[in-house]
């Protein structure tokens, strides 16, 4: 730590040597900074009043910062508060670029505001500035152990490095807590609380600089984000997938010595104080289906709780992080997808935060992929910062093409970041219905080719005893299926044969009923006709041997119900032509009707017994 | 006349089928071979969603996780082999394991779970479904035992009739016994080994049955799977010439065992000799000479066939018949004791006779007996595991006894070896199960079948007793039977009530059994709070991922073998020993380091480059399995390769204690001061001195355990791993 300081000072050495050449017509009349080291991110704030001294209008105002600070530096806003007092809530952000001019001190590197109307002569202009640092505050003494609380160092310095002259300059360093250990002390210096003032200091030329240490003790949890992939999956059915992989690391002094479980379960509050034991992440609201879980499984130490405004997902991870140690892990939650999906100008927008839901973290690293959904076409991202975009394609569930994804990287990013980015895209509707057809017509094309496969006869050899025998047994089946539809129709000229009885008691018709007599008669002598060669062929055919009996035994049992229904028939005529009495025909047809009932049972198990060949 | 009309033709045509009154039903009308195909199809279908679903327990409990011990390893090379290809697999050289010496992975394993796995993985995401391999490998053992249970059906269908397949499907589906190995999560070589087993044994008894060369490739084919995917696949290269020798001792030789025996052993051999961990063992190791004889031995028995057959005259052929036997015999002793003589056959190993000799392991393998699961097994376990099947088993040999055949032989032989190995070691259990459940659903599929007969043909007997055709000639047989037994109706009624009432405690039983034995992934453990509510102890996990993330990549980690895959897979770091124990030496060297006073263990382990000891210790919660009581198997296992290790030195009066009245060896050992270190300090339970040990209910001997050479790096939150870093040697000067 002492090098550093050193070579902090160094820097700013040669930065007084070469300040002499800066030539410039502004003039800073009064600044106000504020430095919050409340937690590990530093937050500089700072409102300039600049007035043009000079002749011509000047367009820029151009801020400093030491090279050992820039690279450090996360985030960087100017913004101009239009009219004084109540005014203020109309801030304008004003743009900031990195410019290099010429002739100036190359330790440092410069960033310009532009003003919104050109500063003429004379007149001043208000802006305010903020600047977010991260890694700024190391720790001192560089390891601790269980027991000890981590104090951190911070450098700056004490007046406002400026290219332009300051007449008038105060600086308010804030504090997590009043335990410091040292800093700096100026004549001007006092210590309130938590709070050391710097300052007034008046009157200093362009790139005036007096170093200023702070040592003081912070608790604050140094969690560093070294890398974090964000995956935001688009589903048109009405959801948003996101899923956040996290790779972590205590930022803060590395423990030194063991870890004790009973120094750390036993008196918590005291020992390991520097150890992070749960983060709360917050999700938009309505956010479901959350999990937590890392490469090894899922981790059950989670809560999850909700408000209209917010969820809460408290995390623990796996062990308490001390100074140096590292996790990883992955979130993953599901979103409503009408409260991030908008329609304009006939392109669908996905409007949604850009970096993590964990508060006062440090990402190094950020990835955010945006997948679309498969047919997406005319993709862009439009994001209020600058970002590394690529794009690439996924492939999920059911996927052909793929997904299109947009990929946004950058480096160092601070909740300050944590704002609302668009992704525009142009999407079919009907192209959700690609995964849904894609199944139907797999399951279609399973069934069709179980068909074919049933269907086809892929023997190889057609002359072999196995398969003409399977060929004559399927023509078997085949012709007893022929006979015993022309069974049944038999036994459907029955019943009708019956039913012309039944009639004729009705009725008294004679005529008729002699008529289907007859017309039954045409009939069974066509189906014996229709019956003959199949008959023929179930006789002569070997595969036939087994079934050959029970056909046999059914043409037997259909020709004595032939018989009997006949003699009942022409009974039953007889008996009205010859107007017997009613009994005696009742009589000889009732032991028929007996043998009727039992034979036509017969028949129909019969009839079972063959269709199951 | 109208009325008397209408009562017979209502009453014989119509009546006799339903379908008349809705004719538009009869052309859905099925025959009753489709009904009963139908009712089958649909039974096996729920059976196989049933034998998924019933596994799926311990993902529901727990989450989609792996289990136990040996699956992370499996788990470890699944992931390698599907990121890196079968290539890089095959030539694995694994120098995170076993160091300083590294382990062949490709050369020393059974690859058939891996690359099914890898093969089901490829195959999904062909198909389009971006499974994770993680998913794959959880559900591998439950869609194998679906499938199992199906093999079952056939399987059954095959040895008695297609009712008894589709029971032993169902037992199969829930038993115990197998789900014991098969949860979801449970990625090991017996979930699909068995499925292989049971497939092997079905495709060679339906060529032994059939004759056909096509039955006999595929059982083949089978053995092949077998052989690639578990050990065991030497159960099956005994049982079969064993198999075979029966038959042909009992006279049931014939042409179709002769080309089935043949074919399934040269092509299997053949096949089994590509999976380079088994290489030339078929020809070359003693437990594999059984099926080589009885081959050799087919083939003088068709020679001296065919020469009975050309000679034609009994007298000649005795003599011959001697003379050949007698040379075979002999030549095949002779070849027997020159190869084992001059080393090329190789003895039995350990292992097989342990199988056969229950002490063996005892006596003169510890590192076999110290695993649980390789203790003989206890009364309890089978009925935990077979429950009913454990009655009907006898009963089902029974039936196989009535109708014998040649595949109700070879079932009656797989049950009764495989029982004996079951009753040898705890985990055979596994192996006895499907030839239980077959059995038993034989005689479940046998009994119920008689009795629904008996009261049907009575029912039909009562229906149609006016009838007198031929085909009431069996029924009135019956008839007259049943008039001897006036009861019997009733009787049977009972009996079917009886066997559902058994058949639905089985169902429950396995049930309860999964849900609550078998369905704990033993990572995450699990216990009822004190106020009903669950408690997590996922200690092991957070050990392991802070091994991944916060020691350096090449740290080398020493812990008694049982946690080494897990370590590797879990940790992703190197360690000394792991579950493979291929070298004894090695493992005797920790277990010496953990037996040893620490100054002499700091010298071991600064020889093994270890940068950290991981031990596992239940004293705060109560976990019963950990190191402490190990740890007279580290001693034993030590003191096996180094005598200066001696059990009597950790007892006292051959009494294993922790407390005050412990050795002082045991009190001083590297095991009891990593254990127990600061634990003097910690109050565990209520009402009981601080350093009360909880799993062994005890006040520990030794509270002021202080450490020298390492020092404590990690405990996880209830203290079941404890982590301890080595300390670096100390300057000389």
């Amino acid at each position: 730590m002492a090098s550093m300081s050193l070579r902090f000072a160094f820097v700013l050495f040669w930065i007084s040597i070469l300040a002499s050449t800066v030539l410039s017509d502004l003039v800073i009349s009064k600044i106000d900074r504020r430095i919050d080291l409340t937690s590990q991110i530093v937050r500089v704030v700072s409102s300039l009043k600049v007035e043009n001294r000079g002749h011509d209008t000047a367009s820029e105002v151009l801020l400093a910062f030491p090279d050992i600070q820039a690279k450090n530096l996360a985030y960087l806003q100017s913004s101009h508060h239009e009219g004084k007092g109540k005014g203020k809530q109309s801030a304008v952000s004003l743009p900031v670029t990195l410019v290099q001019p010429e002739g100036m001190p190359s330790d440092l590197t410069f960033y310009s505001i532009s003003l919104p109307k050109g500063l003429e002569k004379g007149k001043s202009f208000t802006l305010d500035v903020l600047a977010v640092f991260t890694h700024s505050l190391k720790p001192f003494p560089e390891e601790i152990t269980q027991a000890d609380v981590q104090l951190v160092v911070y450098q700056d310095s004490a007046y406002y490095i400026s290219p332009y002259e300051v007449r008038f300059q105060t600086l308010a360093v804030r504090l997590p807590s009043g335990r410091v250990e040292s800093y700096t002390k100026y004549p001007s210096t006092k210590l309130v609380e938590s709070d050391i003032k710097y300052g007034p200091f008046e009157n200093l030329p362009p790139f005036s600089y007096i170093p200023i240490t702070v040592h003081f003790e912070s608790s604050y949890p140094f969690a560093v984000v070294q890398e974090l992939e964000r995956e935001i999956e688009i589903s048109h059915w009405g959801n948003i997938q996101v899923t956040e992989h996290y790779s972590l690391v205590h930022g803060g002094a590395p423990l030194k010595g063991g870890f004790s479980r009973i120094e750390f379960q036993s008196r918590p509050p005291i020992r390991g104080e520097s150890s992070i034991r749960h983060f709360i992440a917050m999700l938009p609201p309505r956010a479901h289906s959350v999990y937590y879980r890392d490469e090894i499984g899922n981790i059950s130490t989670s809560h999850l709780w909700s408000d209209s405004k917010m969820t809460y997902l408290q995390i623990e991870p796996r062990y308490p992080m001390f100074g140096g140690w590292r996790t990883s892990f992955t979130i993953g939650y599901g979103l409503p997808l009408r409260d991030f999906l908008y329609e304009a100008d006939g392109k669908r927008f996905l409007n949604i935060t850009f970096g993590c839901p964990f508060n006062e973290i440090v990402i190094d690293h950020l990835i955010v992929k945006v997948v679309l959904p498969e047919g997406s076409k005319e993709i862009s991202a439009a994001v209020p910062f600058v970002t590394k975009q690529s794009q690439e394609v996924k492939y999920s569930h059911l996927d052909i093409v793929g997904r299109p994804v947009i990929v946004l990287e950058k480096t160092i990013v601070v909740p300050e970041h944590n704002i609302h980015f668009q992704v525009y895209y142009k999407f079919n509707n009907l192209a959700l219905l690609m995964e849904p057809f894609l199944l139907i017509s797999g399951f279609l094309f399973l069934f069709i080719a179980c068909i074919v496969y049933m269907h086809t006869d892929a023997s190889i050899s057609k002359f072999s005893a196995s398969y003409l025998a399977k060929q004559q047994l399927d023509e078997v089946r085949a012709t007893v299926q022929q006979v015993l539809s022309i069974i049944n129709r038999v036994l459907a000229v029955h019943n009708k044969l019956e039913t012309s009885l039944r009639d004729l008691s009705r009725t008294g018709d004679v005529q008729s009923c002699k008529a289907a007599r007859k017309a039954a008669d045409g009939s069974f002598k066509d189906l014996a006709k229709e019956l003959k060669p199949l008959l023929g062929y179930l006789q002569s055919s070997p595969q036939a041997s087994q079934i050959w009996p029970k056909v046999e035994e059914l043409l037997s049992k259909e020709k004595e119900l032939q018989e009997k229904l006949m003699a009942k028939h022409s009974a039953i005529v007889d008996g009205f032509e010859k107007k017997s009495a009613r009994r005696e025909v009742e009589n000889r047809v009732a032991s028929i009707d007996q043998k009727l009932a039992i034979l036509r049972q017969e028949a129909d198990e019969l009839l079972d017994t063959l269709d199951d060949f | 006349m109208g009325a008397i009309k209408a009562d017979p033709s209502s009453k014989a045509p119509i009546a006799s089928s339903p379908y008349s009154f809705f004719p538009f039903l009869k052309a859905l009308r099925l025959k009753t071979k489709q009904q009963e195909l139908l009712l089958r199809a649909s039974a096996l279908c729920l059976i196989y969603v049933l034998a998924f679903a019933i596994r799926l327990f311990s993902v529901l409990r727990y989450e989609s996780m792996i289990h136990e011990f040996d699956p992370y390893f499996n788990y470890r090379t699944t992931l390698f082999l599907t990121r890196n290809g079968a290539l890089e697999f095959w030539n694995w050289f694994d120098s995170e394991s076993w160091y300083p010496l590294g382990r062949i992975i490709g050369g020393t394993l059974f690859p058939g779970l891996m690359v099914t796995a890898a093969a089901i993985y490829k195959t999904l995401h062909f198909l389009r479904f971006a499974v994770h391999i993680r998913e794959v490998c959880v559900l591998t053992a439950p869609f194998f035992a679906s499938n199992t249970a199906i093999v079952a059906y056939f399987f059954g269908k095959e040895v008695w009739d297609s009712g008894a397949g589709l029971v032993a499907a169902a037992l199969i589906a829930i038993c115990p016994g197998y789900i014991s190995r098969s949860v979801a999560g449970s990625y090991d070589n017996e979930g699909v080994a068995i499925f292989a087993l049971l497939l092997t044994f079905y495709l060679f008894v339906k060529a032994v049955n059939t004759g056909s060369l096509a039955w006999a490739l595929a059982s083949a084919f089978g053995y092949f799977y077998m052989v690639s995917a578990w050990g065991g696949y030497v159960f099956i290269i005994n049982l079969l010439p064993l198999y075979a020798l029966v038959l042909l001792v009992t006279g049931r030789y014939s042409m179709r065992l002769y080309v089935a025996y043949n074919c399934m052993y040269v092509l299997g051999m053949l096949l089994a000799m590509q999976i380079r961990f088994v290489g030339f063992q078929h020809v070359q190791s003693g437990e594999h000479m059984a099926a080589m004889g009885v081959f050799f031995l087919m083939q003088v028995f068709y020679f001296l066939d065919w020469v009975k057959y050309l000679l034609n005259d009994p007298k000649q052929f005795h003599a011959f018949l001697r003379i050949t036997l007698t040379c075979a015999i002999s030549v095949g002793a002779l070849a027997l004791g020159v190869g084992t003589a001059s080393g090329y056959i190789s003895p039995w190993t350990g292992r097989f006779y342990s199988l056969l000799d229950p002490t063996y392991a005892k006596d003169h393998i510890p590192i076999i007996a110290s695993v649980s699961e390789h203790q003989p097994t206890a009364w309890s376990s089978f009925m935990f595991d077979f429950h009913i099947l454990l009655f009907l088993f006898p009963a089902g040999l029974y039936f196989c006894f009535k109708r014998l055949s040649d595949a109700t032989i070879f079932l009656v032989m797989y049950g009764l070896t495989s029982m004996y190995f079951a009753g040898v070691m705890v985990r055979l259990i596994l192996v006895a199960t499907p030839a239980v459940c077959l059995i038993s659903a034989i005689a479940i599929s046998a009994t119920i079948k008689n009795l629904t007969s008996l009261l049907r043909t009575k029912s039909k007997a009562l229906q149609s007793s006016v009838s007198k055709g031929a085909a009431s000639l069996k029924a009135s047989a019956k008839a007259s039977f049943d008039q001897a037994l006036p009861f019997q109706k009733n009787g049977a009624i009972a009996l079917l009530f009886g066997a559902f009432y058994l058949l639905s405690r089985y169902a429950i039983h396995c049930t309860w059994v999964t849900s609550e034995a078998y369905s704990s992934p033993s990572i995450v453990l699990a216990a009822r709070g004190a106020h009903g509510g669950r408690v997590i102890f996922d200690d092991y996990r957070e050990a392991y991922f802070w091994l991944r993330q916060n020691t350096p990549q090449d740290a080398k980690i020493m812990s008694w073998w049982d946690y080494g895959y897990q370590i590797t897979a879990m940790g992703n770091r190197t360690v000394i020993v792991d579950n493979n124990t291929w070298n004894n030496t090695h493992i005797a060297t920790v277990g010496r380091a953990m037996s040893s006073y620490e100054d002499e263990a700091y010298e071991i382990m600064q020889s093994l480059d270890v940068d950290y000891v991981l031990v596992v210790f239940g004293g705060v919660t109560g976990y019963s399995s950990d190191d402490i009581n190990k740890f007279l198997w580290m001693v034993r296992i030590g003191g096996g390769v180094f005598p200066v290790i001696k059990e009597p030195d950790y007892l006292v009066n051959g009494e294993y204690r922790v407390d005050k009245g412990a050795a002082p060896k045991m009190l001083n050992c590297l095991m009891y001061k990593l254990s127990y270190y600061r634990f003097g300090e910690l109050t565990t339970e209520y009402g009981k001195p601080p350093g009360y040990d909880r799993a062994r209910g005890v006040e520990i001997g030794n509270k002021d355990v202080k450490l020298e050479y390492l020092e404590e790096a990690f405990t996880t939150s209830n203290w079941i791993v404890r982590i301890y870093k080595v300390k670096p040697p100390k300057n000389r000067w």
